[in-house]
């Protein structure tokens, strides 16, 4: 995983239903990645999580992801993280199916 | 083949059970994520990257088409239409909801399947040859012994906390179509004095640190088996290494004790185990051996496969290339390629799943197998049929002709899926199989065997590759390393890394090269590519991967 990039989102899996989902500025739990709260301060960040940690009845395997900021929000930085905001590479399925991207 | 018991009913329907209220009780606060994660890994249920993933077992690999049907229902009412069939005889469903798996394990339950022990520290799936029960060179059928394995292994109580993961092989034939060298115990039956039993590998195993399997018993009378296996499994239980997970497999165990310690500790487990064994076993062998009774496979005359061998080359290349010899003449066994050039290894639709379920039944003695290269098997297929048959596969997209050949990758899900990924792997497999299918050079190339892992775990057994291609993350980039000389059968081999990796945009050429440097060293057509590369050693395949790369290059 990439250490150089500062800004970091909180994701991690829907407990019901398993797909990926970020944590926005108001608390909510949003399924794209492009409405999650970038958060530059790391503190700021660890706490984020900690209190994601404590929403376990909603949500699995939160973590801290790397972020860049982009024109529309969070973007991802490594591969694996624009796996995850968009979906498989072999269907069609996922978080592209949903945008019709 | 096997029918549930009652006792088998009750006990997968009491796991249901216990399951769905599992599950109410996580979703309601009770349970945490930490108490219930080994509670859904016992039952199958891993959380991968997009989704939940539900592992369900095809023990041995063997389906009736009633069980195909429903996989094909549980992919149409729950998932997106289609299941991934795996290298160890395992359906995947990709896209469960938490909410809806205690319905799909029910659904399973029905046509007596489940998802136990398909993870977590326990003895796995039983794993076995694909053509099983029709195989032309068999000693015995292996199923039944897998199937008693499979009894004896599942909740078996001094057995659910093994220091890590544990996976037997077995097959009945001495072709080693199940990989056997590579699992925890391999079986290979032999005759000794007319007599059948095992020859019996351990320590065995890919991912981070693979070794071959070594042959602990070169024959054991096959009445003892279970209480050599629960000798085996208890040794590795009480010396297994438990402080690193990366140390933890039997074959480390092996490693670091030696094969002779280690077989002295087996040999101590196995005077007491023996003893408590009263053959209650061997009744039961007897009873299953029953169930897996041959199907009636009557005489029939082949002249219209004759004819349609002639007439039609389309038919000439299937049957050439995916028709093994059977055990009774006038038969051979189909394999149904889920390798069509540009699709995912080991995906069928759920349209694909019924129809091979229709042609089970219709030409197929109403079997089907699911084999370790991600292929379905129609085992029992009189000749004259065959042509019949092939318009049916060809009218689902099921009759790509190329069992063997290049196309035929395994791959693993890789990173499109899998949360321990580090690079992709379907993507690669999909560019391979079309780039040659453009050039035209698959049947050139002839027989050879590429399998593509997406991490270290090597799922996609990568190492035993006669090409072999591991994808990992480097500095945030997906690489490919390049392995050669691996082989999975009789002649088991560790393919030798060939250097420096590959970007993901450079993978494909690189094989190129590879394929083509075979091309100009081979002896002629009939040397195939593992046969060059062991007359002639890695030499000439790293000068045309690197020389030839560093000249394009500059």
């Amino acid at each position: 995983m990439s250490r150089g990039s500062a800004a970091k989102v909180v994701t991690g899996n829907d407990l019901r239903a398993g797909d990926v989902v970020y944590l926005a500025a108001s608390g909510a739990w949003v399924r794209a990645l492009h409405e999650a709260e970038l958060i530059e301060d790391v503190a700021i960040a660890d706490l984020r999580l900690l209190e994601a940690m404590a929403r376990g009845g909603e949500v699995v395997g939160v973590y801290l992801a790397d972020v860049r900021r982009g024109p529309n929000g969070p973007e991802p930085v490594h591969f694996r993280e624009a796996f995850r905001a968009r979906g498989p590479s072999n269907y069609r399925h996922g978080k592209q199916e949903a945008a019709h991207v | 083949m096997y029918d549930y018991t009652d006792f088998d009913e009750a006990f997968v329907r009491t796991r249901v059970a216990q399951f769905r209220g599992q599950v109410a009780r996580r979703l309601d606060g009770s349970l945490s994520e930490d108490e219930f994660r080994p509670l859904r890994l016992m039952n199958g249920v891993y959380l991968q990257l997009h989704a939940y993933m539900l592992r369900v077992a095809i023990p041995y690999g063997t389906l009736s088409a009633r069980q195909m049907r429903a996989l094909a229902d549980i992919a149409d009412r729950w998932d997106r239409g289609y299941g991934h069939f795996t290298t160890r005889q395992n359906i995947q469903f990709n896209w469960p909801k938490l909410v809806d798996i205690p319905d799909i394990l029910g659904a399973l339950a029905d046509v007596g399947m489940h998802a136990i022990q398909t993870s977590g520290n326990t003895i796995r799936n039983v794993t076995a040859d694909h053509f099983a029960g029709a195989a032309a060179d068999e000693i015995e059928d292996p199923r039944p012994v897998a199937e008693l394995i499979r009894q004896w292994s599942t909740d078996h109580p001094e057995f659910q906390f093994l220091p890590r993961k544990f996976k037997i092989a077995i097959t009945g034939s001495p072709s080693d179509r199940a990989v056997t060298r590579a699992h925890d115990i391999g079986l290979r039956m032999l005759r000794q004095g007319g007599a059948p039993g095992f020859e019996v590998l351990v320590g065995g195993g890919l991912g981070r640190t693979p070794i071959l399997g070594q042959v602990i018993r070169p024959f054991l009378p096959k009445a003892d088996l279970l209480p050599y296996l629960e000798a085996i499994v208890a040794a590795y239980n009480l010396a297994g290494r438990r402080d690193n997970k990366y140390k933890a497999r039997l074959k480390i165990t092996v490693f670091e004790s030696g094969l002779k310690a280690f077989g002295e500790a087996v040999e101590a487990e196995f005077a007491r185990t023996r003893a408590a064994f009263s053959g209650v076993d061997q009744q039961l062998l007897a009873e299953i051996e029953a169930a897996f009774a041959r199907p009636a496979l009557p005489a029939r005359d082949a002249n219209a496969y004759h004819a349609a061998r002639a007439a039609d080359a389309a038919f000439r290349a299937f049957a050439a290339q995916n028709v093994a010899a059977h055990r009774v003449a006038g038969y051979g066994i189909v394999t149904v390629s889920l390798k069509a050039h540009g699709e995912t290894p080991g995906d069928a639709t759920s349209a694909q799943m019924r129809v091979l379920a229709d042609l089970a039944e219709t030409f197929s003695a109403g079997e089907l197998r699911i084999s370790h290269e991600q292929n379905v098997i129609l085992p029992h297929v009189a000749l004259a049929d065959l042509p019949a048959l092939h318009r049916a596969l060809a009218a689902a997209g099921l009759a790509t002709a190329n069992a063997g050949l290049l196309s035929d990758i395994i791959a693993c899900p890789g990173m499109d899926y899998c949360a321990l990924a580090t690079a992709r792997s379907i993507p690669v497999a999909q560019e391979i199989a079309t780039h040659f299918k453009a050039l035209e050079l698959e049947e050139e190339i002839g027989q050879i065997k590429i399998k593509i892992s997406g991490c270290i775990n090597a799922c996609g057994h990568h190492h035993v590759g006669h090409i072999g291609i591991l994808g990992l993350d480097r500095a945030g980039v997906e690489n490919y390393q390049i392995t050669l000389g691996g082989d999975a059968a009789e002649r088991a081999a560790i393919g030798d890394k060939t250097g420096p990796g590959f970007a993901y945009d450079e993978i494909v050429p690189a094989i190129e090269r590879i394929l083509r440097a075979y091309l100009a060293v081979r002896l002629g057509r009939d040397e195939s590519f593992i046969e060059t590369f062991r007359r002639l050693g890695a030499a000439p395949f790293k000068a045309a991967l690197y020389h030839e790369g560093a000249r394009d290059a500059a």
